[in-house]
């Protein structure tokens, strides 16, 4: 049985460097895919519960998530959601 | 004249740090990580290395520690702090300095002796310096790209507080070529490339006059003490 | 501490009892990888069929990869064939984890190269990591602080694709893993060869330094005495093959797939190392042991076979990462960054409190007796009941079948005499910079930039310098210098004077640079020894490296052995790398490998024969392999290195560059190159001297040569020196204020063309 899991999804700011990104697109290019344009590598992190997370939960996920799991200055947190 | 040299788990270049100070002629005094106490040291260097493995991000969680925050607090009063490589990410993550550090551009980790001019010698770990001066110090990382919004970037050139620009060579992909810098106040700075792997002739970059002999980095230390004595 | 235990129950394992009341149940040898008198010799030394665990075990301890059982027979020699001089600095010989050298002022060495070839070419990036992380524990273990790594890579042909996938991981794992360790990466080689197509060799070598008294062994002696597992939590990693005892054991779960690959993780083992060096200094670790390939099996077993003492092991304390795990599957996991402490009782409280300063995990896993016998319980279930001896050290020994390869004779008298020379200058001077620019030769500073070569800030001496040399006391500067070397193409043609050449080679990189030879390692790399050719090569080259030893004086301290080395049934060239360790009372006496100041006198020590056969020239210009090997000389190059330790002694040498692949030409290029100083060389003497090609004169390979620059104030000395010493000297040129190159009658290069084509090499092919 498995107990629900918040996800939060942290990608680098939209309009910073991300140089992982580009060399991972120019890699799919060199295989032969020029159909996708551009890449962009974020994080997703698992945050487990012994219990189902409450709204609370939630609340708090955003606030770790902004404090903590991401760095404001070259992060953005794109989403703190709860996943069964 | 005591300073503290800050281990976290997976700190690399702590004994190379306490060796610099000691050969510039102060005492290093080992701090370690989950003590909030400084010892009374009258500055802080955060080494290089990679601390908890470069976890979640560079310096994210070292910057968490104890230790730190009683650096924070003494920084903000004036306590001149040092961040090289791990440490300046360190910095950078506990808001003393401004802007972030990402991955190289080429993707690779790079060790070089690398090429600096010196453009602001008004700092505690600077003093020494003359304005402009080109020294060579070895660089040695695999995060080492400074990137900051528009705004910020505007406003560390207008108040000149770029400490350090790579000169030469960019080894990083850093915005504006920078490689350190430093706060308003002037007593905290950071820099990517490693001060304290050029301070004993013999171990340091070579020079046109000698294999390893390059010792550019000990003005780092020496500044400090100077401005300590002369607080 | 946390814990976190296994949920699975005792009735599903098989027991000891089950053992004995089921003599006939079928069990997978074979899969396991044991031949049936191996299983039929289990059965004889249980007196009944083993449990699922125990054939584990088994199976595993007396692999290739753990019991050398196919080279045992010819490693004894390196035990032999020695002498009580050889043995006098000896402190630890081979047998233990590595070997230890005392080299003065109350401080010891250990040191050692190891491969991990194959998870390598599955995996490069953690094969690669996970290799530097094995033999950097094997240092730690016997108590040293590691101060330095080193590596030596073979990959196959570079304009291969594959070529490139294998070495951006390789190079990415290793410094990915070696820095975050911060152990400074001072040397090592890179070469390239078809040989290697399927089947790349990754040999990591690590350097430690200990106080005579810090010495660890990894025994467990004392009846008592604490068992504790202690590091990285135990997970799935590595145990591919005993998955199949899980879906013999566990109907209803169906076949596992379990990874055969170990994921390494720097940081746990740099968390690992600073804590087991606090565990040494606080005297808490009465032995210790490292889990590397077998893991528990290995550990437990070696520990108490080495003390001649047993263990009781109680499996269910282990943590695991994954709770599926079964008994079989933790005992064969290869998880890396995990350490075995013996831990005497009163100590225990003490040892508690250093590792929970450094949050690493533990688990208390039971105790050592005094019979010597092996005792795991899964909860109150005996799932192992073993002698430990039989186990870790008297695994089956193989006198496999050895022939010589029908095919030697005809390419030994393949030689280059054949071999079109060039006539003209131009011709010369076209080959010279192929030959410095081909991807063996070229500037491989693509992958050691990657590499930190400055931290713990005692590096005297890097690539590209001849040895490694590390500053081990900041006091007195004693210091210790290091140089690997193998050469592929010569054992190919001479496997016997192959090993030799190595030995020459590593032995005259560490006299160059201004140490003294005093120990070896090795890393034996050959194909199948199921094949009796390449047990002949075996044969031939350990008997080689052997009476090299003991001709040289140095005895073999340890090493490492790796078979099965092949690209589909093609075996690769027997490739024994050899290191040698040399020590110096001063670091600052070290010599550079190139020249910084014009005007000095360059020497040319030595004599040069027509050598071609198997060079860098044969095969850059004409593809050919074929011949006989240049002759080794040990007798000279250990004249060449006392002169040279003698001269260096007397400050009479500016710098000094050994000669070897690329002859000459390569060694002046390098020598220009290193600080940018130019010189003009003429080589009409060595032509005339030694009556041979011009060729020859450029890309000879003859051993026991070196190029020396002195300066004018001390030119009478040293020459004086040499002449007594009967070292054939040759004055070849003179360096220039100019960055440019001249060997006269031939051509002139600028050192900046010289550099660009050197340098751009490894970047096209693979950057």
């Amino acid at each position: 049985m498995n107990v629900p899991k918040i996800i939060v999804e942290v990608m680098p700011k939209a309009d910073l460097l991300d140089p992982q990104g580009k060399a991972v697109a120019n890699s799919i290019h060199r295989k032969g895919h020029p159909e996708v344009a551009a890449v962009r590598i974020g994080k997703r992190i698992e945050l487990h519960y012994d219990n189902a997370p409450t709204d609370a939960d939630l609340e708090n996920a955003k606030q770790i998530a902004a404090d903590f799991l991401s760095n404001g200055v070259i992060e953005d947190v794109v989403a703190v959601t709860v996943e069964a | 004249m005591k300073i503290g040299v800050v281990t976290f788990p997976g700190t690399l270049d702590d004994r190379d740090a306490a060796r610099a100070v000691r050969i510039a002629g102060a005492t290093p005094v080992a701090l370690w990580h989950a003590d909030t106490n400084l010892h009374d040291v009258d500055a802080v260097v955060l080494p290089g290395g990679f601390s908890y493995g470069d976890y979640l991000r560079c310096g994210a969680i070292a910057a968490q520690a104890p230790v730190m925050q009683t650096i924070i607090e003494k920084a903000n009063q004036g306590l001149p702090v040092l961040g090289i490589c791990n440490g300046f990410q360190v910095l950078v993550e506990s808001h003393l300095l401004p802007g972030g550090l990402i991955r190289n551009e080429n993707q690779h980790f790079i060790c070089r002796d690398q090429k600096l001019k010196v453009e602001n010698t008004s700092t505690a770990w600077t003093n020494q310096f003359t304005q402009d001066e080109i020294i060579t110090i070895p660089l040695k990382n695999g995060e080492g790209g400074y990137i900051a919004d528009a705004e910020t970037l505007k406003r560390l050139e207008g108040e000149g507080l770029i400490t350090f620009r790579y000169e030469e060579v960019n080894p990083n992909g850093s915005m504006n070529n920078i490689a350190g810098l430093r706060n308003e106040r002037g007593n905290v700075v950071g820099l990517m490339p490693h001060p304290e792997h050029a301070v004993e002739a013999g171990f340091g970059p070579d020079t046109p006059a000698a294999m390893r002999s390059g010792v550019d980095g000990l003005k780092f230390f020496t500044s400090v003490i100077h401005s300590l004595v002369n607080a | 501490m946390a814990i976190f235990k296994s949920t699975k129950t005792a009735t599903n394992v098989d027991t000891t009892q089950d053992a004995k009341n089921s003599p006939d149940k079928h069990q997978p040898w074979k899969e396991l990888g044991l031949k049936e008198d191996e299983y039929e010799s289990i059965k004889t030394i249980l007196g009944r069929r083993p449990t699922s665990a125990e054939l584990a075990m088994y199976s595993v301890m007396w692999s290739e990869h753990c019991s050398y059982k196919s080279s045992k027979i010819y490693l004894r020699q390196f035990g032999e064939k020695v002498t009580d001089e050889m043995k006098k600095n000896l402190m630890v010989g081979m047998g233990e984890n590595a070997g230890v050298v005392d080299i003065g002022e109350g401080w010891a060495v250990t040191f050692k190269v190891e491969s991990h070839n194959h998870p390598s070419y599955i995996e490069p990036f953690q094969g690669a990591a996970t290799g530097v992380g094995g033999i950097v524990r094997d240092i730690l273990t016997m108590g040293a602080r590691p101060i330095a790594v080193m590596d030596q890579l073979r990959f196959g042909a570079p304009e291969n694709d594959d070529t490139a996938r294998v070495v951006h991981g390789v190079v990415s794992g290793i410094s990915f893993y070696g820095n975050c360790l911060g152990l400074p990466n001072i040397g090592g080689e890179t070469v390239f060869d078809k040989v290697y197509q399927g089947n790349p060799l990754v040999n990591a070598l690590s350097v430690g330094a200990l106080r005579h008294d810090d010495l660890v062994l990894a025994k467990a002696s004392n009846p008592g005495d604490i068992v504790i597992l202690f590091g990285a939590r135990t997970g799935a990693d590595g145990i591919g093959g005993v998955s199949v005892l899980a879906s013999e054991t566990f109907d209803s779960t169906g076949p596992t797939k379990r990874p055969a690959v170990q994921v390494g993780d720097p940081f746990a083992e740099k968390v690992l190392i600073e804590c087991c060096l606090e565990l040494y200094k606080a005297k808490v670790v009465a032995g210790i042991q490292d889990l590397g390939g077998a893991g528990l099996s290995c550990a437990t077993s070696e520990l108490a076979s080495n003390g001649n003492a047993g263990m009781r092991v109680q499996l269910q304390n282990v943590l695991l990462r994954d709770d599926s795990l079964t008994p079989e599957e933790i005992l064969m996991s290869e998880s890396q960054e995990r350490m075995m402490a013996i831990v005497p009782k009163k100590d225990l409280k003490a040892f508690e409190a250093i590792v929970n300063k450094w949050e690493v995990e533990y688990s208390i896993l039971g105790e050592v007796i005094k019979e010597p016998r092996l005792y795991i319980n899964w909860g109150d279930e005996e799932i192992v009941n073993v002698p430990p001896r039989t186990v870790a050290h008297d695994g089956p020994v193989y006198e496999r079948p050895v022939a010589e390869p029908k095919w030697i004779e005809a390419l030994n008298q393949d030689t280059t005499n054949n071999l079109k020379k060039a006539e003209t200058p131009d011709e010369l001077a076209t080959q010279l910079i192929q030959i410095v620019s081909s991807p063996n030769q070229a500037s491989k500073s693509f992958i050691t930039d990657q590499y930190d070569h400055y931290v713990g800030g005692n590096t005297a001496l890097a690539m590209p310098d001849d040895s490694g040399m590390i500053r081990v006391d900041e006091s007195s500067n004693l210091g210790i210098a290091i140089a690997t070397d193998a050469n592929g193409r010569y054992g190919q043609l001479d496997p016997y004077a192959g090993a030799q050449l190595a030995l020459g080679e590593a032995y005259r990189n560490v006299a160059a640079s201004g140490a003294k030879p005093m120990a070896v390692t090795n890393c034996l790399n050959f194909g199948s020894p199921e094949n009796p050719e390449v047990m002949w090569q075996f044969k031939q080259a350990t008997a080689g490296l052997a009476d090299g030893c003991l001709e040289m004086g140095i005895p073999v301290t340890g090493g490492n052995v790796s078979f099965y080395n092949q690209t589909g049934d093609v075996a690769i060239h027997p490739t024994p790398v050899v290191g040698v360790l040399g020590v110096i009372d001063d670091v600052a006496r070290r010599i550079p490998s190139g020249w910084q100041d014009a005007g000095h006198n360059i020497y040319l020590l030595g004599t040069t024969e027509e050598e071609l056969d198997a060079s860098v020239w044969s095969e850059v210009i004409h593809d050919h392999l074929g011949g006989l090997p240049p002759k080794a000389k040990l007798n000279k190059e250990i004249e060449l290195a006392e002169a040279i330790q003698a001269a260096s002694l007397q400050g009479l040498i500016a710098s000094a560059h050994d000669l070897s692949e690329g002859g000459l030409a390569q060694a002046i290029v390098e020598s220009c190159l290193r600080f940018n100083v130019g010189a003009r060389i003429y080589i009409d003497e060595i032509v005339e001297q030694n009556n041979i090609t011009k060729t020859a004169a450029l890309f000879s390979e003859t051993q026991a040569r070196m190029l020396v620059s002195v300066g004018r104030e001390d030119d009478v000395k040293f020459v004086g020196l040499c002449e007594q010493r009967g070292i054939p000297i040759t004055r070849i040129g003179v360096t220039d204020t100019e960055p440019t190159l001249e060997i006269q009658h031939i051509a002139t290069w600028q050192l900046a063309d010289l550099k660009a084509a050197s340098e751009a090499t490894l970047p096209d092919l693979f950057g």
